[in-house]
């Protein structure tokens, strides 16, 4: 019991890392521009669509690696330049209705290019296989390749932002963008760079998660949500409150499938034990989310509005 | 001169609706061709159209909608094709949970709703209708026959898996009627969940011998993709819905040597099926599923009935439609007193046909099957 335990802590672990990758391009996108961006999702998909052609097309995955994030960061850049620049100054609701038609086209133009069949992606020949874990138990290999690279994207995140001066142009930018465009910032370029920055964020996700699921048409939704999730539990705008919030949810989400079930079936027979536990763990990341805001309304990171 | 034209091919449409003394027939179909189910509606569609389209029936109408696998969405076309579009006949629906939402209304307006894939047991007990048919299955059927071939096979121990919605379970409800060991674990997991690392942990430690799984469209694919990255080697079964046709090629070779059971299998061999596999090959470019059968059989049922008699007579129609007298994909069609069909199940196993992963026929796991809720049904 307690190397299952252990086994689904690492797997909290690895599916909150992944949706730091998705969140952070979400936080930084909001934080900075003040754009709620519903085609976040569908860069997602892009990155793992682009992944699954190169790979078959080449027989490597690296390459197709490289292509998921080179085709999400130019669908970002491509995106922001056509359609989201003129939507800065619009309200909330227009931002909404805009960015969820692009759900659509993007959708639908992955359909028309790929067809509605699912793709193939494997894992690269040698991260195939399990490796035996502290504890005694075996672990995929490719998991934990996936939580070491997560952790080695969020360092480098931390580090953009915190040392270089593209970071501390975005910190500017999301203090008062009126002021860093009177002092000669181009702002219009910075806005590109840091959309095309989420967007090959979550491109990465897609490369990674499509290769233990399904790249399929409308993969990126049932993310996104978790994903707003994440932003809205760690604080909008905040790259750290976006890794607390991912590590929170995906624990939150692992755990409560494993232990709720077991928790129930202590004083209740195994058949409603299963039902109960399962509907009341799938909603169990709503549940901590309606906490955080009653807590503390701006989330646990967030600036007080 | 064009209006010359539209008018004698009128006339001729007229005389040839007068000779065979039929109204038309309009049929709705609401299946799911957008999102992470649209695999199965296309394939459905696919097989539907196929059959329509070598009838060449000039009385047959068929109108096509996505229902977006959303509940209200699918409520809000069914009333949109009863009330507007004036159909005759509704079809299509993948899903049980869109099925229980708009086929009780739609019988009870006393339109015919012909299933091309969704069964749930509600339908075939107590909430019969004799305006409902299943072409398809009842939904516990092929889950019986998981289980009963896990029996036969000499498992003892099996962890059981399906989403939480009816026909998942329909599902797990199936197999232990037929399955005689003990149960290692019962999870229902989210439905639409896209990774089960949590699930396949507790599978490895189960100690259980088998796995039965009924995970269909993308669910299955990442299932299957995890649980052979996982190292875990305890053998699967499941029903055709998570090894269809769709899936397989998704998967890749983790999918080789899994038994799963199935009423249709291309490898049937009767003439009907050959030539449906063949044809539909040749005009979609890709092997047909089990849905596209499904599909195939539903329009076949609905071109027997239309050609024995007028839609408006609901008894000679509804009789027509029992009476099931075409040529099917399955061999044999015969609807039992609920109107499910009362068939064969086969036990396949995924194998690879040059660089293509498809099914073989291995075995048969229950032989003139009915299902379990007919005797609750009073018609």
């Amino acid at each position: 019991m307690f190397t299952l335990f252990l086994e689904q802590l690492l797997n909290g672990l690895q599916s909150g890392v992944m949706l730091f990758l998705m969140a952070s391009g979400l936080t930084l996108v909001f934080g900075v521009m003040g754009l709620i961006n519903l085609a976040h999702g569908s860069l997602y998909m892009v990155g793992a669509f682009a992944c699954a052609a190169v790979a078959a097309w080449t027989g490597s995955f690296w390459l197709g690696l490289m292509a998921s994030l080179m085709a999400a960061a130019i669908a970002g850049a491509l995106v922001e330049i056509l359609i989201i620049r003129r939507l800065y100054n619009r309200d909330h609701l227009d931002q909404v209705l805009a960015t969820f038609a692009l759900i659509l086209i993007f959708s639908e133009g992955t359909r028309w290019i790929f067809g509605s069949f699912p793709l193939f992606l494997s894992v690269p020949e040698f991260l195939t296989g399990t490796v035996v874990m502290p504890g005694d138990f075996q672990y995929p290999l490719f998991r934990l390749a996936i939580i070491i690279a997560g952790f080695a994207v969020a360092a480098g995140l931390f580090l953009l932002i915190g040392k270089t001066r593209l970071g501390i142009r975005i910190r500017a930018g999301e203090a008062d963008r009126g002021m860093i465009a009177a002092l000669g910032v181009d702002i219009d370029r910075l806005y590109t760079i840091v959309f095309a920055l989420g967007a090959a964020l979550a491109g990465l996700a897609g490369a990674f998660v499509g290769t233990t699921q399904s790249v399929q048409v409308g993969m990126g939704e049932p993310v996104l949500i978790l994903a707003f999730v994440v932003i809205v539990i760690g604080g909008i705008g905040s790259i750290k409150g976006a890794l607390i919030g991912s590590l929170l949810v995906g624990f939150t989400d692992t755990m409560g499938r494993f232990l709720l079930p077991h928790a129930f079936a202590t004083f209740l027979d195994p058949a409603s034990a299963t039902a109960i536990g399962s509907a009341l763990a799938s909603m169990l990341i709503y549940i901590v989310m309606a906490l955080v805001l009653f807590l503390r309304p701006s989330g646990l990171f967030g600036t007080e509005a | 001169m064009k209006g010359i034209k539209t008018t004698i091919a009128a006339v001729a449409a007229l005389l040839v609706a007068g000779a065979a003394q039929a109204d038309p027939v309009k049929v709705g179909m609401i299946t799911t061709l957008s999102g992470g189910g649209a695999s199965l509606g296309i394939d459905a569609r696919d097989g539907f159209m196929l059959a329509v389209k070598q009838a060449n029936n000039p009385d047959l109408e068929v109108v096509i909608e996505d229902d977006q696998r959303k509940p209200d969405v699918a409520v809000q076309l069914a009333d949109k094709m009863i009330q507007q579009e004036k159909v005759d006949v509704l079809t299509g629906i993948i899903w049980s949970n869109l099925a229980m939402a708009v086929v009780p209304s739609a019988v009870a307006q006393e339109k015919f709703y012909l299933s091309v894939n969704a069964a749930p047991s509600q339908l075939a007990g107590k909430g019969c209708n004799a305006n409902y048919f299943s072409v398809s299955y009842q939904n516990d059927n092929l889950h019986e026959a998981a289980g009963g071939y896990a029996s036969s096979a000499g498992y003892e121990n099996a962890f059981i898996l399906a989403p939480n919605y009816p026909a998942g379970k329909d599902s797990l409800a199936g197999f232990k009627r037929f399955f005689f060991g003990d149960i290692a674990g019962e999870v229902y997991t989210k439905l639409g969940q896209t990774d089960y690392a949590a699930e396949i942990a507790e599978i490895r430690a189960s100690g259980a011998d088998s796995v039965f799984f009924f995970l269909p469209g993308g669910m299955g694919i990442a299932f299957m993709k995890q649980y052979a990255q996982s190292g875990v080697d305890i053998p699967l079964i499941g029903p055709a819905f998570s090894m269809d046709q769709g899936i397989l090629g998704a998967v890749g070779d983790a999918a080789l040597g899994v038994k799963n059971t199935s009423n249709w299998s291309k490898d049937i061999d009767n003439a009907t099926n050959k030539a449906f596999v063949e044809s539909f090959v040749a005009e979609y470019d890709r092997l047909p599923s089990l849905y596209a059968s499904y599909g195939f059989d539903t329009a076949n049922l609905l071109l027997s009935a239309m050609g024995k008699a007028n839609v408006n007579d609901k008894e000679a129609f509804r009789d027509a439609l029992r009476a099931a007298d075409f040529n099917s994909v399955r061999g044999k069609f015969v609807f039992g007193p609920n109107q499910h069909p009362i068939q064969d199940i086969y036990v396949r196993e995924v194998v690879k046909e040059g660089d293509v992963l498809t099914n073989k026929i291995v075995g048969v796991a229950l032989k003139d099957h009915a299902d379990a809720y007919a005797s609750e049904c009073s018609m």
